[in-house]
């Protein structure tokens, strides 16, 4: 039985050998077959793709606010767009421009599907991307399907970019720059003796008024070169809101000049309310003299420009002038080239002023280094081998402020610290005997100064929150009343 | 012991162990230059850590070597990264095509002849009669940079905190009057307010007025808390990564 099998396998062997060598012949065929039908299903799929319906252009206007070469557009989505992306898969945005009597449209760029604006910018003439202002455009918009299948919007336009001179998005920021700028015209004409109060109340808001009216006219006449009659329907509005911003300025220049001409008077002396950082100043320094031991003056990180800088400027001179009536000796290591070329006059006017002028070394006030934690490796090391009897850091820190704090603690100098950086105060506030925060910093420099400029500075600048707590209050109020005005008023939109 | 043998005793240890770490690190890491860098950065910032016990020579060769290095770096920095593509380049492109080629190739604009006016005049302080004239120079910088602060200041601390202060009081969404929202909104409206009094220089801080500046300090007291540990964390997390190299890269004890 077992060799019939055998047998039977035997002749069946030639005809399996033969069936795999065919295989290869065998498979190949429905293969083809297959592209076959799937050709006939592409041509046939090909008109099963309809055109979409059209995007409508809503607006098609030059971009508000900027220097020009930009034009923003927005349109209603195409009836067939579901958000899906799986029919209209997005928008082309053409724009054309007129060439020898015809529009030549070019396309600028597909957005997604579900995207209903875009904004379309260049740049100046000889750039890479020109695009001219005061030139006219033309904007169509296409509903995409599939590569081939696309529905084109109507043609918009003609519309021009256009550069814009004032940045009414920053309108707050303008009005509050005025004002600000009002105190220093009003410091430079009472402190330079030009006129006096009187007449300056007199004036002054005569001036602003004409100053603002000068800089509307000169923005209307370039306006008016751009449209005609943009410039005549400027004219009221630029009137009653130039009278608005000067009654304003005005007010506030009244209270700056009042409070200035208060600090001129023999009797009547302007009120700061003591701070104890004030107090410990000429403490600090008495110590110093007493213990025959230098005092250490960091004006911090700050560059000479910084707030925090120059108000630390203003008590270096005062610190300075203590220094040369009591003959103690003085550091200063700087952190910035241009901050020690200024403390170095800042302290050299300081000894003349008291009266010693050849005691003033220049090496007192000296650079050390412009990377942070160097130059605190390098004024720790101060602290600890000259062991200064007080130490200032006034000005502005990063996180160098603990080293030093902490290092002048352990050194047992007596430590009066002062900076407008919010994140540094904690560490001044737990290392040093006495921190000035914040605007106290600025309220320390006009005290210790006694300039009638900055002491009539620092009063308006109360009056200032005054107002600034009335607007708050106001603006609460009505905001919880579902009325928000005054949040759009105080918006700034870059 | 005399001091001066516990010095001399103290520097062989030192220097017998630096010698030791480049060997190994080099060995380590088949590369002698890795072993000094490894070595010295390791070695520079113990030394630095030193101050902690008091300040000894160690420190002050780290110091004086960190100073003046960072000095030279950023004399350098500002010589090929603000002078010669700021000035120089401007002036005379042509004059840096062999070190800064893509600058060459522009256009000369001589509006930078002023600045290069100016720190020619800030070098007039080096002369002994006409150091007067570098004031000009300093009272430009400070002008114009204090005035584009200005702008700056106002809109960033002025106009938008009053913008940001002006919230409703009474925190409404869709499901009612949220408790937590409008307590979080009169807190804030209060220690703006309260602070704002704190910092008022006119008046006495007596009475209600008084009151309210004390509400304003604990506010701005609680603020720095806040910063305070804050900031520490982010402090501890710089002493992680030089602990990292100390017992990782240089000791090999942690991955």
């Amino acid at each position: 039985m077992k060799d019939c099998l055998f047998q039977m396998r035997l002749k069946l062997l030639p005809l399996a050998i033969l069936l795999l060598l065919a295989a290869p012949v065998f498979a190949q065929a429905p293969d083809q077959s297959g592209e076959a039908s799937m050709e006939a299903d592409t041509l046939q799929e090909e008109p099963q793709v309809p055109p979409p319906a059209p995007p409508e252009i809503v607006v098609v206007k030059d971009t508000e606010n900027d220097h020009g070469h930009s034009i923003d557009l927005e349109w209603k989505l195409s009836p067939d767009d579901d958000g899906t992306g799986d029919y209209v898969t997005g928008y082309e945005i053409w724009r054309g421009e007129m060439v020898e009597g015809e529009i030549e449209f070019q396309l600028r760029r597909t957005v997604p599907y579900g995207v209903k604006i875009y904004t379309d910018r260049g740049d100046t003439d000889g750039g890479a991307d020109p695009m001219p202002n005061d030139k006219d455009y033309w904007y169509k918009i296409a509903a995409v399907a599939d590569e081939d299948v696309r529905t084109e919007s109507e043609v918009y336009g003609p519309v021009q970019a256009t550069g814009e001179w004032f940045h009414t998005g920053k309108a707050p920021v303008a009005v509050a720059v005025l004002i600000f700028a009002s105190f220093s015209v009003a410091f430079v004409i009472v402190a330079g003796g030009q006129i006096d109060m009187k007449q300056f109340f007199v004036m002054w808001p005569i001036i602003f008024v004409l100053i603002i009216w000068l800089v509307l006219l000169i923005s209307l006449i370039v306006g008016a070169s751009v449209n005609g009659l943009w410039f005549l329907l400027a004219i009221p509005g630029a009137f009653v809101g130039s009278v608005g911003l000067a009654i304003s300025i005005g007010a506030i220049g009244f209270l700056v000049g009042w409070f200035v001409r208060r600090t001129k008077g023999e009797d009547a002396k302007l009120y700061v309310r003591p701070l104890s950082g004030i107090n410990a100043v000429d403490e600090a320094i008495g110590r110093a003299t007493e213990m025959g031991k230098p005092i250490l003056y960091v004006l911090g990180l700050g560059t000479a420009s910084d707030i925090a800088t120059i108000c630390s400027f203003t008590i270096l001179g005062r610190v300075a002038r203590r220094v040369a009536d009591h003959q103690s000796s003085l550091m200063v290591p700087c952190y910035d080239p241009i901050v020690m070329t200024v403390a170095q006059e800042v302290v050299k006017n300081a000894y003349a002023e008291s009266g010693r002028p050849d005691a003033y070394d220049e090496d007192q006030v000296f650079f050390v280094t412009q990377s942070q934690f160097a130059y605190v490796a390098a004024v720790n090391g101060m602290m600890l081998r000259e062991l200064p009897a007080s130490n200032f850091y006034l000005g502005i820190f990063y996180a160098e402020s603990l080293l030093l704090a902490e290092t002048g603690s352990l050194a047992g100098s007596i430590q009066i610290a002062g900076t407008d950086q919010v994140a540094q105060l904690p560490f001044f506030i737990v290392a040093c005997d006495y921190t000035l925060i914040g605007e106290e910093l600025y309220a320390a420099s006009a005290y210790l100064s006694g300039e009638p400029t900055l002491l009539g500075s620092l009063k308006a600048e109360d009056w200032g929150k005054v107002i600034f707590i009335l607007l708050v209050v106001v603006g609460v109020i009505a905001a919880t009343a579902g009325w928000d005005q005054f949040i759009q008023w105080t918006t700034v939109r870059l | 012991m005399n001091p001066k043998t516990i010095k001399l005793i103290i520097f062989i240890v030192i220097l017998t162990s630096i010698v030791l770490s480049v060997y190994f690190v080099s060995m380590d890491r088949d590369s002698i230059r890795e072993g000094i860098f490894v070595t010295s950065a390791a070695f520079l910032t113990l030394f630095i850590m030193s101050f902690l016990y008091k300040d000894n020579p160690y420190y002050k060769f780290a110091e004086h070597l960190f100073v003046g290095v960072s000095a030279a770096y950023w004399m350098t920095m500002g010589f090929w990264g603000t002078m010669m593509p700021n000035l120089v380049a401007k002036l005379w492109p042509g004059a840096v095509r062999g070190v800064l080629p893509a600058l060459a190739e522009k256009d000369a604009s001589y509006w930078f002849v002023i600045p290069l006016f100016l720190g020619l005049v800030l070098l007039m302080r080096l002369s002994p009669k006409g150091g007067w004239i570098s004031r000009w120079a300093l009272a430009f910088i400070v002008g114009t940079t204090a005035g584009l602060n200005l702008i700056r200041y106002l809109r960033s601390d002025f106009i938008a905190q009053v913008n940001n202060t002006i919230i409703p009081l009474v925190d409404k969404t869709e499901a009612g009057i949220s408790f937590w929202g409008s307590f979080s909104n009169i807190f804030v409206f209060i220690g703006v307010l309260c602070g704002l009094i704190y910092f008022f220089f006119s008046k006495e801080h007596k009475g209600f007025f008084g009151g309210a500046a004390r509400i304003g300090i604990l506010v701005l007291m609680l603020t720095f808390g806040a910063g305070f540990g804050y900031t520490v964390m982010a402090r501890i997390s710089l002493l992680a990564g030089r602990m990292t190299y100390l017992f990782g890269d240089w000791l090999g004890l942690i991955n």
